[in-house]
């Protein structure tokens, strides 16, 4: 038999996507939907005997295709027409969820309606009669609680067994139908249309819950309670600054350190003594062996060690937002946002930016209108991604010993100052014409499903894996080679190698900055290609090739440099530099998705550019001001 | 009056939505004439506001509530 093809649709916060989640499970991948920077995702499942094929399409409120989202909706179901439609509905939240239903109808779109969430309408005495439901529609109607096995499994049993050319819409929606089209050739003003289309569906909906619904009587809801303190009142925003400080500390302390030690006591007590005796013992040339075990394996180890700290943040993070409470955040923090020049919404794709810019800046799809999404992608380079910490932590262990770990939270500081501030330059001069829009559904509390927990933690963070295989793997044999070879070949004195030229070009910019020699030039260049690189780059160059770039190594890794490197800064231009690598040009792998994300090169030579100028300027500041007070 | 002026705990029947550039959006949410609201609470500094709107919760910022005509509901 052909593969079964079916489509889910519906509003947000409807269990829609935990649904998808649970029918595909790793059977489902994430692609993009052609010419916009929406998520295509579409996942594989068997049943009875029958291939089926899922497509998880965005969430909708309605499908009057004036956003990317509703328009590839709409697009998707009179182009792809899928055997199957399924329209999930929350049913404690019938009305507006069956606003799409009637659009969707109206289109002539044949649909299965799903009344998921079925066990919260039951606790908010919210009964579905669901034979009259289908009465009335005309089509198929089933109920689910969507993270339940059971309901998944009579699920897929009914889309393996409806039939949808069985069912034409009902009387209700055929009348319906036909005031629609009424007003459709009135010939009235057309928005004066759109507005009485939308009152005739609701009217219609209105009846149709009257009929086929009853609510018994609920007081104020678990969600309602939670907000009295959570979204209200003088705690909220303590609260919320504590649940913020403890998604950290959980991150970089609890788990994320203890697992990147682990992880780096592997790679150092395990694999490079290994990977240096299988060379040694298969004969491999002295300097392959070096480039793999120095430069690759080093570079590529450096990385890895953050990908517990990055999985961290994200897991939390997705696991808040099942919850329905980084809604919440969205909402108590707006207005603070606004003054910032910034959203609401922009809060939790900028706290990703402390793990890795990348999917911060595709985070920024939440934000609702195109200026704060902009905005929000060009000040993230500014935060002090985990790629950072290395540089800061390193730094303030060597030349500020005794305030190292107040030095690396100022440097924190800085990034989110810098943000804010560019953030509302760009509010009157780039954007300036722009407005900025607000609406936001607040969900009810719920414990979020583990499985779209797990794979959005995945979805976020294995761009990270990606990046270490590929661009760290490349960027450390470029490194290891630009350090050891010139024009005439190897040389055995790094400060005549390519590096040091490329590194003393770069170097002349900062003839005022303190830290003009050609290996802070050489770091900035490599920094470029990733924020890793500097710490890296720094140990080849400065002789200790070996060191550690681990944040929690810092205080070993100063004492092993201290000497050489230490020795070409003072305290101001140690800060100076620090200030400047904070600021400045993102990593290749951000700007590459600063491309994807805007679609404009003109928008990454911007990133690239302005990041680097405003870098360059405070740092200037810092270190003149710094001499000019005596330091 | 409109939403904007509105406190925690009124119940308010929308009379008209201004034009803005919100407007088609919030009838698509439900927010009709005819249709009553309920403030439910606003943010610590006072916006937004969320409503109680048809059988669900919406946060919208005063200066887009400003947009909309209500009176009160006994």
């Amino acid at each position: 038999m052909a593969t079964l093809s079916i489509a889910l649709t519906g509003n947000p916060n409807t269990g829609k996507s935990t649904i998808f989640n649970e029918l595909t499970g790793a059977r489902q991948k994430i692609g993009n939907w052609p010419g916009v920077t929406v998520d295509k995702k579409f996942g594989y499942v068997q049943h009875n005997g029958r291939a089926i094929s899922i497509v998880d399409l965005p969430g909708t409120y309605s499908v009057n295709a004036r956003s990317p989202e509703e328009k590839i909706v709409i697009d998707y179901l009179h182009e792809a027409k899928p055997d199957l439609v399924v329209d999930v509905i929350d049913s404690s939240n019938l009305e507006r969820n069956l606003f799409l239903t009637v659009q969707l109808l109206e289109q002539g779109i044949p649909l299965l309606i799903d009344f998921n969430m079925a066990d919260e309408a039951k606790k908010h005495g919210i009964h579905v009669n669901l034979r009259m439901m289908e009465e009335m529609l005309g089509m198929p109607v089933v109920t689910t609680v969507g993270r339940r096995a059971k309901s998944i499994r009579g699920l897929l049993d009914v889309f393996t067994s409806t039939i949808m050319a069985n069912y034409r819409p009902g009387e209700m929606i055929q009348k319906h139908l036909e005031t629609m089209e009424e007003l459709r050739v009135s010939g009235q003003d057309a928005a004066i249309i759109e507005e009485k289309m939308i009152a005739c569906r609701y009217a219609l909906i209105d009846e149709i819950v009257t009929k086929a619904v009853t609510r018994g009587k609920t007081g104020w809801s678990l969600a309602d309670k939670l907000d009295g303190i959570l979204a209200n009142g003088v705690l909220a925003l303590p609260l919320l600054l504590a649940i913020i400080y403890a998604v950290f500390e959980v991150t970089f302390t609890w788990i994320g350190q203890p697992m990147a030690d682990t992880l780096d006591g592997i790679m150092g007590d395990v694999i490079t003594p290994w990977a240096a005796d299988a060379l040694t013992s298969l004969g491999v040339v002295p300097w392959l062996q070096d480039l793999v075990v120095k430069g690759v394996i080093g570079g590529v180890g450096s990385v890895l060690t953050f990908v517990p700290l990055i999985f961290t943040l994200f897991f939390c993070l997705s696991f808040l937002d099942g919850t329905g409470y980084m809604a919440r955040v969205a909402f108590v923090m707006d207005p603070i946002m606004r003054r910032a020049g910034l959203s609401g919404k922009g809060v939790m794709p900028l706290i990703m930016g402390f793990g890795c810019g990348v999917p911060a800046i595709m985070g920024a799809r939440a934000l609702d209108s195109e200026k704060d999404r902009m905005i929000s992608i060009l000040i993230t380079p500014f935060l002090t991604c985990g790629a950072k910490l290395p540089i800061m932590a390193l730094f303030a262990a060597m030349f500020f010993p005794e305030h190292a770990a107040d030095v690396v939270f100022a440097m924190y500081i800085v990034g989110i100052v810098m943000a804010i501030v560019m953030a509302k330059v760009l509010n009157v001069t780039t954007f300036r014409d722009q407005e900025s829009t607000f609406l936001l559904e607040l969900p009810p509390y719920r414990l979020p499903d583990m499985k779209t927990v797990l794979l959005e933690t995945w979805d976020k963070g294995k761009g990270y894996l990606v990046k270490a295989g590929t661009i760290i793997f490349a960027m450390s044999v470029l490194i290891w080679f630009l350090s050891n070879y010139n024009m005439a070949g190897p040389t055995e004195e790094m400060s005549e190698s390519f590096l040091a030229s490329i590194g003393s070009a770069m170097s002349a910019l900062f003839a005022f900055h303190g830290f003009a020699t050609w290996e802070a030039g050489a770091a900035i260049v490599t920094g470029i290609l990733a924020k890793e690189s500097v710490v890296a780059t720094m140990g080849i160059l400065y002789g200790a090739a070996d060191i550690s770039t681990e944040a929690g190594d810092a205080m070993e890794t100063a004492s092993q440099l201290v000497g050489t490197m230490g020795a070409s800064f003072t305290m101001m231009s140690a800060l100076a530099f620090m200030v400047f690598t904070q600021l400045y040009t993102p990593c290749v792998t951000a700007l590459g998705t600063i491309k994807k994300e805007t679609g404009r090169w003109k928008w990454v030579a911007f990133a690239a550019g302005y990041t680097f100028a405003v870098a360059w300027v405070v740092s200037l500041v810092v270190y003149q001001a710094g001499r000019l007070l005596g330091y | 009056m409109t939403l904007k002026e509105g406190k925690t705990g009124m119940k308010l029947r929308i009379q008209s939505l201004a034009d803005s550039p919100l407007k088609e959006r919030l009838l698509t949410m439900g927010l009709l004439p005819g249709t009553v609201v309920e403030i439910l609470r606003s943010a610590p500094l006072g916006d937004p506001m969320t409503l109680s709107v048809r059988s669900y919760n919406l946060a919208l910022r005063r200066a887009d509530a400003a947009n909309i005509e209500v009176t009160a509901v006994q």
